[in-house]
């Protein structure tokens, strides 16, 4: 898989933005009598540059992502911290505290049981439940048909992705095949779905950090985008639009014009994020060396997705066990190299290209044919067909009262979504209802795994870590 | 549906060193299935890590209810290195539901046995903190099973003198 030659690697070049100009302060006699200095003394010199960006609060030239040893330290490659956690050790020394759940960074309704040392975590326990709702209990009342409405409703900013890791599944099972038509749709709009997830992990990440403008910007373009929802499925979010055996209804006319203008305006929204972000000195220092995860530990807290890839695994689930013809289709998988915060960012907006990217290739190789499967025992024939034929209205009414039946059997089947391995595990006894299903989601591992980002670092970067990891509390409760 | 992986470079180490643990491979072979008895759990979850199924995925329980044993846990790993997926199914008996903890091999896994054991009632041996994890903890069953009914709550219609 290392070698594999589409790949971005993680040398991400930090944009050669001129050092910002030193600031003008004539009431500063210290900066008075440095000018002074500087043009009777080391004008010319190669002093000149470092002197002229001196200002009262240190130099203001941007660095090199690595090249200070501050940065280094923080990453975790230097360890200076001797700290030896003692649980023997007086209770007075620790201070706990409750972030949540109703904080406002918490992303809905994420607890976190902190043991601080002055500004120090040292001890972090996530503690979730709060929306459980208990829809595997619920998944096991409705027959296939209807489970797509119940499992949609639990990563609510990516519903296509929770819609089709359960029809993969009850298709594994059925062993039926998708015409192409049925399988680009998927695949343009859950990519459209990744975009406009990463869009509000992007305004909740820059408002998280105090770029509130990012706020507006990100929910704007992702407007666009729910706007294409609205018109295609009827609704903004749980759509129920991709179902076993296909997709609901054909794309509505004019819907390459729609997706021409999505590309254009997220891809110019795109840009201006980074603009904002990539040499804003206050956004660098808040992520560079925070949350750091490494390999080895996201592997063993089963870490996927966008996080796992900013540590520089070399692992996409769209590449490794392609699904819906996704490997028709050309793109780079994102790496970073460092794991922290910054690196996220990096790969999540290289994510939003690529996936665009994907778009314009569906737009340009859309199959003509069906959009679902003609097998009449899981999908109902078209409404004409029900005043021509008898065995139609009965297909018909046998599906919508009973549902159709699944052959006994057990699947396990995993897709790519904006937050990582979303997989499927559904038990049938060959029956309408499934006999178990279980919803494997990325952001229950991934709030397992804060306190493995957190420990250590400080209260300030709780904030900038929890918007990273992108959790969907949905997601991790059900 | 099922045929053996005996020859299968992946799994042929496994099998040899484990010869109780039924391999099979299941929807057009697509998936790899291995049925461990439950006094080998652990000791195949870590020799699968060896093998190269380095990453967590997935544990959840199932209750089969009349079938014995009564519940299942299905643990899900991912190789990068072969680019599989191995799931593995241990049963649990219903009378003492009691199998191994793997969080000492994949501290993914912690999270996961909790939720079971919450919607379960599976216990874990060796588990670090073997709490409720979405259900409050003064919740009385595991809702999960199949003896626990999904329940409703009566609800009075205003106009309907019937509804009492």
């Amino acid at each position: 898989m290392s070698d594999t030659p589409n790949v971005v690697t993680g040398d991400f070049e930090a944009p050669t933005t001129e050092p910002p100009p030193a600031a003008e302060n004539p009431k500063s006699e210290s900066a008075e009598a440095r000018r002074e200095i500087h043009d009777m003394w080391v004008a010319g010199t190669e002093e000149a540059a470092w002197m002229r960006n001196y200002t009262d609060e240190g130099a203001q030239e941007m660095l090199e992502a690595g090249s200070d040893p501050a940065v280094e330290i923080h990453r975790g490659t230097t360890v200076e911290d001797d700290f030896v956690f003692d649980d023997e050790a007086d209770d007075d020394e620790l201070q706990i505290l409750n972030m949540g759940p109703q904080h406002p960074s918490t992303h809905g309704v994420l607890r976190l049981h902190l043991e601080l040392d002055g500004e120090t975590i040292r001890r972090v326990k996530p503690i979730i439940g709060y929306l459980h709702t208990g829809m595997e209990k619920t998944a096991e009342t409705l027959t296939y048909m209807q489970g797509s409405t119940n499992v949609t409703r639990m990563d609510y900013l990516s519903p296509m992705h929770m819609e089709l890791a359960f029809s993969l599944a009850v298709e594994s099972l059925l062993d039926v095949e998708i015409p192409e038509r049925g399988q680009a749709i998927r695949i343009l709009l859950t990519e459209l779905n990744r975009v406009s997830s990463h869009l509000v992990w992007a305004a909740t990440q820059g408002t998280d950090l105090g770029a509130v403008s990012m706020m507006i910007y990100g929910f704007r373009d992702r407007e666009y985008i729910l706007e294409f929802f609205e018109k295609t499925t009827g609704l903004r979010m749980n759509h129920n639009f991709i179902r076993p055996g296909g997709v609901a209804a054909d794309l509505p006319d004019g819907w390459e014009d729609d997706i021409e203008q999505i590309i254009s305006k997220v891809a110019a929204g795109v840009s201006e994020y980074e603009e904002l972000f990539n040499g804003n000195p206050i956004f660098r220092d808040r992520t560079m060396g925070v949350g750091v995860i490494t390999p080895e530990e996201c592997n063993a807290l089963g870490v996927t997705g966008p996080m796992a890839r900013a540590a520089g695994i070399n692992w996409d689930i769209r590449k490794a066990f392609p699904y819906s013809g996704i490997d028709k289709y050309d793109f780079d998988v994102p790496l970073g190299k460092h794991g922290d915060v910054w690196d996220r960012y990096l790969v999540r907006i290289e994510e939003i290209k690529q996936s665009l990217s994907i778009v314009r290739q569906v737009l340009e190789t859309m199959p003509a044919g069906d959009y679902r499967t003609t097998d009449r025992k899981i999908t109902p024939p078209p409404r004409k067909r029900i005043d021509e034929s008898m065995e139609a209205l009965i297909h018909h009414f046998k599906l919508f009262t009973s549902g159709f039946k699944v052959p006994a059997g057990e699947t396990y089947t995993a897709i790519e979504s904006p937050r990582g391995e979303l997989g499927m595990y559904i038990v049938s006894d060959g029956r309408e209802r499934p006999w178990r299903m279980h919803a494997r989601t990325p952001s229950f591992n991934h709030v397992q795994a804060l306190p493995a980002m957190m420990t250590d670092s400080l209260v300030a970067d709780i904030v900038a870590t929890i918007a990273s990891a992108d959790p969907v509390l949905g997601d991790v409760d059900r | 549906m099922s045929e053996s992986t005996m020859n299968d470079t992946v799994f042929e180490p496994l099998a040899n060193a484990f010869p109780d643990v039924k391999f099979e491979q299941v929807l057009n072979s697509k998936q790899d299935v291995a049925t461990v008895p439950s006094e080998q759990y652990l000791d195949f979850v870590i020799a699968a890590r060896t093998a190269g199924f380095e990453t967590f995925a997935d544990l959840c329980g199932v209750d089969y209810l009349r079938r014995d044993p009564r519940f299942e846990v299905v643990l899900n790993l991912v190789s990068h290195t072969h680019v599989r997926r191995l799931r593995i199914r241990v049963g649990v008996p219903g009378s003492n539901p009691l199998v191994s903890s793997v969080t000492g091999v994949f501290p993914g896994a912690n999270f996961y046995e909790r939720e079971a054991f919450d919607l379960f009632g599976i216990l874990f041996e060796g588990h670090p903190d073997l709490t409720r994890i979405v259900l409050p903890d003064d919740w009385e069953g595991h809702p999960l099973r199949k003896d626990y009914s999904v329940g409703s709550v009566p609800v009075r219609f205003k106009e309907s003198p019937k509804a009492q």
